[in-house]
């Protein structure tokens, strides 16, 4: 197999990863009372994206996810947040990346925080309700906790997905 | 993990701190009415300026009885003759959207300002 077709093929398995961890992370509520907290397993595929392929395939694995995840599980409002915090996460987790300062596990907990920081701006702009920010501390927190978990993850992951895959 | 992830993941930690205590005592206006619920309906507004004691009992549809106490400002549950009373140890509430609840009892009190602001919901 040539280089290319590699890394299509890596770029679709992933995006079929990121696309499954999107529907059992709705299938599965952190009952913890605060919305917009959950786990961000879709990340795992996100970050070995960037780590295997590249920062543009990245992108556009997670456009996607977003976008699929939007027409099949999701509603407007779901697919719109999902898509500011998404985006933001990725562009920063890339950046974060190159200055080559963090491990995986860093770059994950700047996406984890990202992530949920570009949702509370999402919903203070569609609600038009600044009180939604106060919850911006304990999902600051959240993201840091969730972001060292799954960066864990990604280490372990990322190592044999290269094995195997690299492109 | 590298020595940098662990400065990052404190710092933070340290700047959601932060932001919490701001919004809790800069963003976070202080309430002028307590509301009191009882079964869903609304029973009592009461004044959060002037200092009173009320009983909350079969009277006013209550399977029990509550004592809500309102003194400088602040709203509290001093007692309750429910089995877990979580609705005491909620303590004392002033802000805007705070509330102690008494489940058991259905007695719901809750803070409100001049201008009540909706509670948004977020997926």
């Amino acid at each position: 197999m040539n280089n290319n077709s590699r890394r299509i093929a890596v770029c679709g398995v992933l995006t079929a990863l990121a696309l499954i961890f999107s529907y059992i992370e709705a299938l599965i509520p952190i009952p913890i009372g605060i919305p917009g907290v959950k786990l961000g397993i879709a990340n795992i595929a996100i970050i070995a994206v960037i780590y295997i392929v590249g920062d543009t395939e990245a992108i556009i694995v997670n456009i996607l996810r977003i976008v699929l995840t939007g027409i099949l599980f999701g509603n407007l409002y779901s697919f719109l947040f999902s898509l500011a915090g998404g985006m933001l996460s990725v562009i920063l987790m890339i950046l974060v990346k190159k200055t080559k300062k963090l491990s995986m596990v860093g770059v994950s907990i700047i996406g984890g925080v990202t992530h949920n920081i570009g949702q509370i701006v999402a919903a203070v702009f569609l609600m038009d309700n600044v009180a939604i920010a106060y919850y911006l501390p304990i999902l600051i927190v959240a993201g840091v906790i969730t972001g060292i978990v799954i960066g864990c993850v990604c280490q372990l992951a990322t190592k044999r997905i290269a094995a195997n895959f690299k492109a | 993990m590298k020595k940098n992830d662990i400065i990052l993941a404190i710092s933070l930690v340290i700047v959601a701190i932060i932001c919490a205590i701001f919004i809790q005592v800069f963003v976070k206006k202080d309430g002028n009415v307590a509301v009191v619920s009882i079964d869903g309906q609304v029973y009592k507004e009461l004044s959060l300026n002037e200092n009173t004691e009320i009983d909350l009992d079969h009277t006013c549809g209550v399977d029990g009885y509550n004592v809500l106490v309102i003194e400088n400002g602040k709203a509290y549950m001093k007692d309750a003759d429910c089995a877990d009373k979580v609705c005491v140890h909620q303590g004392k509430i002033s802000k805007v959207g705070e509330t102690v609840v008494c489940l058991p009892h259905k007695v719901v009190i809750e803070i409100k300002g001049e201008n009540t602001e909706l509670d948004g919901v977020v997926q």
